[in-house]
């Protein structure tokens, strides 16, 4: 188990390095300059353009940034300052990431709660008046884009009905004093709950199919079988024998999916003004702020490794095959 | 009075070909202590006959009709309570194939003792001193170790006696092994057979074996079914079966044993393909591969009766007895050449 674990951590740091290497790589050949962007476009004057230049050393070849990058980031923890506003990365996500993981968090409680209730039941009865109607419903979540999920609901919940907000974030901590902007737990979850559902619907459909065909397939093993012939109840043979059974390739998907969306869930982000990753990247990316979009890219990095490591020690410890192989 | 006793037992399968026959009008009947050998090749509907004594056929598309009277109760109109009471204390069962047939994520501990415990109202630490005991009566070697150990750790043979240990663990008057050795190597194969052999004097249970292969059923059994196309062609007691086979399947059956003392370039086999249940032949389902086949065979179906002169031997086929009983003879005399 011990080394089982350290082989994961292994990976995860070299995964690391590659990772934040290839991004990097990919912005310094991309076509654009940080030294204008940061000295106003194009009005930018030469001394302002040859200080920048210097500054962040952009006349190095490509081996010196990185190293410069990679030496800031990992014994600073710094992720340097925005190429657009000049803004401390680090703050910047420390301000975003709550927002975010607030979305893909309560999302993702969603999700799997219609995911292993619709799932379960409908593998209980393929073929039920519930089971078509829960296809329905994943063809529904699978077709339709969180965009226009978004706005009809927005639509419906918000304006004609006035249950939620339609737009913004509130602290769950409390707003900012003075800021007059809702905040504290409550106003937190109703601002929340409109984006988390429509985050959550995707997943929920992918998921829904994903644990119907798991239970569908764990319900005709062998053991299933065995476990009947013992004479054991219905619920004990679903309960301790198909779920842990079936539920192994769930716990893997949804590291990775939890992992992923912590780099920014940027539809839903968008639709309804929530200043996360997702929104924080995009602003990024129009103002050419290299900086800030390599700060989101490494933080969604660390997030999806992060997950995936945790994935693999709930997978141990489920699955005895991996604990003890 | 059997232990238990089935009556024209019929289950059938909706597929969407249409309505396969699997089990067509079985009869038998178990004895206290007494093991019956149920014999056939795959899908003659010997795995499906247990399956539907025990309640463990899938329940969509699936109908079953007869009796199967167990201590004086039709276990086929059993409520699903009652029948889960039966199952696993009263009448157990073995799988064909140990690597599938235990939980993965469960230790076998924890699988044995769970079997204790959903018929015994007993502690962790009783049904756990329970387990342990049948681990070491089927020799699981350091089972006080072993206990916890999870299925993948045990090799195919081990495994085995584990499911064996767990269906004996409540003591049961029936045990039904569904081709205990199929899916193990012939060293294996022979340990398993002698294990249920002792503890089958041990325990006094009745067993049912199901297996296509008729050296197994010499090995253990006392009476005998062969199954042809889900009906029963002969039934006999072992030593009237071997000595005296009188339905033209059983000729073949005993024909493709492999021999050790004779060099044969191929093993003799029975021409032809199973019959399919979704249309069976007319007539006798095995009138198609028999190499005694009449007239009659294509359209009448034998009935299963008594030969004359052992009224406990029951048969399916058109042919009369005295070619029956000269073609056996020629058949065990050819079987009998070189070993004698």
């Amino acid at each position: 188990m011990f080394r089982y674990l350290v082989r994961r951590i292994l990976w995860a740091i070299l995964l690391f390095i590659i990772i934040t290497f290839v991004t990097f790589v990919i912005f310094f050949m991309g076509p654009n300059d940080p030294a204008r962007a940061q000295c106003g476009g194009d009005q930018a004057q030469r001394a302002c353009l040859k200080l920048v230049t210097e500054h962040y050393g952009l006349d190095k070849p490509l081996y010196v940034q990185y190293w410069r990058f990679f030496d800031r980031l990992v014994f600073h923890q710094n992720l340097g300052h925005s190429y657009a506003n000049g803004e401390e990365i680090n703050q910047t996500i420390a301000k975003a990431a709550p927002v975010t993981a607030s979305l893909v968090f309560g999302g993702a409680v969603i999700w799997m709660m219609i995911a292993l209730s619709l799932g379960v039941y409908s593998a209980l009865r393929p073929r039920s008046l519930l089971d078509r109607t829960a296809m329905v419903f994943v063809l529904i979540g699978i077709s339709a884009h969180p965009v226009w999920i978004g706005l009809i609901f927005e639509y419906v919940f918000g304006v004609k009905l006035g249950w939620t907000p339609i737009a913004n974030y509130a602290n769950f901590f409390g707003a900012p004093a003075g800021s007059g902007l809702p905040g504290g737990p409550w106003q937190w979850f109703y601002h929340m709950i409109l984006p988390w559902f429509t985050f959550a619907l995707l997943f929920a459909a992918l998921y829904v199919r994903m644990v119907r065909a798991n239970v569908m397939e764990t319900l005709n093993e062998d053991f299933v079988r065995t476990a009947r012939a013992k004479g054991a109840p219905e619920r004990t043979i679903l309960v301790s024998h198909v779920l842990r059974n079936a539920l192994l390739p769930v716990v893997t998907m949804l590291g990775m999916d939890i992992g992923v969306a912590l780099g920014g869930a940027v539809f839903t982000e968008t639709v309804y003004q929530l200043p996360g990753l997702g929104r924080t990247l995009i602003i990024g990316v129009s103002a050419n702020d290299f900086a800030t979009v390599q700060g989101v890219v490494v933080f969604a990095t660390v997030a999806i490794l992060l997950f995936n490591l945790i994935v693999d020690v709930l997978y141990a410890w489920i699955d005895p095959r991996i604990r003890l192989a | 009075m059997a232990l238990l006793e089935v009556k024209d037992l019929r289950t059938s399968f909706h597929t969407e070909d249409g309505i396969v026959g699997a089990v067509d009008g079985v009869s038998f009947s178990v004895e206290k202590g007494q093991t019956l050998g149920i014999v056939g090749e795959s899908g003659s509907g010997k795995s499906v006959t247990c399956l539907t004594i025990m309640g463990l056929n899938a329940k969509r598309n699936t109908t079953s009709s007869g009796e199967a009277v167990w201590k004086g109760k039709n276990l086929l109109t059993m409520k699903p309570r009652e029948l889960r009471e039966i199952r696993g204390n009263d009448i157990s069962m073995i799988f064909q194939d140990p690597m599938t047939s235990l939980n993965p994520v469960h230790s076998i501990g924890r699988q044995l003792i769970e079997a204790v415990q959903l018929h015994r109202d007993v502690s962790n630490r009783v049904a756990r001193a329970r387990s342990l005991e049948l681990l070491k009566a089927v020799g699981i070697p350091r089972a006080e170790q072993r206990i916890d150990d999870y299925p993948h750790q045990f090799s195919g043979g081990m495994r085995q006696r584990v499911m064996i240990a767990m269906a004996l663990i409540n003591d049961p008057d029936l045990l039904i092994a569904d081709e205990p050795t199929t899916a193990l190597d012939v060293t294996t194969q022979a340990q398993i057979l002698t294990l249920m052999k002792r503890l089958q004097e041990e325990f006094g249970s009745a067993i049912i074996i199901i297996t296509h292969d008729l050296g197994v059923v010499a090995e253990t059994a006392d009476d005998v079914l062969v199954m042809y196309g889900a009906r029963v062609v002969e039934q006999a007691s072992a030593d009237d079966l071997f000595n005296r086979p009188q339905h033209p399947y059983t000729w073949g059956l005993m024909g493709s044993l492999p021999r050790l003392d004779i060099d044969v370039e191929r093993l003799t086999q029975i021409p032809g393909q199973p019959p399919s249940l979704l249309r069976p032949p007319r007539g006798c389902r095995f009138h198609p591969r028999c190499s005694y086949v009449m007239e009659v065979c294509k359209t009448t179906v034998p009935e299963l009766l008594p030969t004359q002169r052992e009224p406990e031997h029951l048969q399916a086929c058109h042919l009369d007895e005295e070619t029956k009983d000269r073609e056996a003879a020629k058949l065990l005399e050819s079987m009998m050449a070189g070993t004698g």
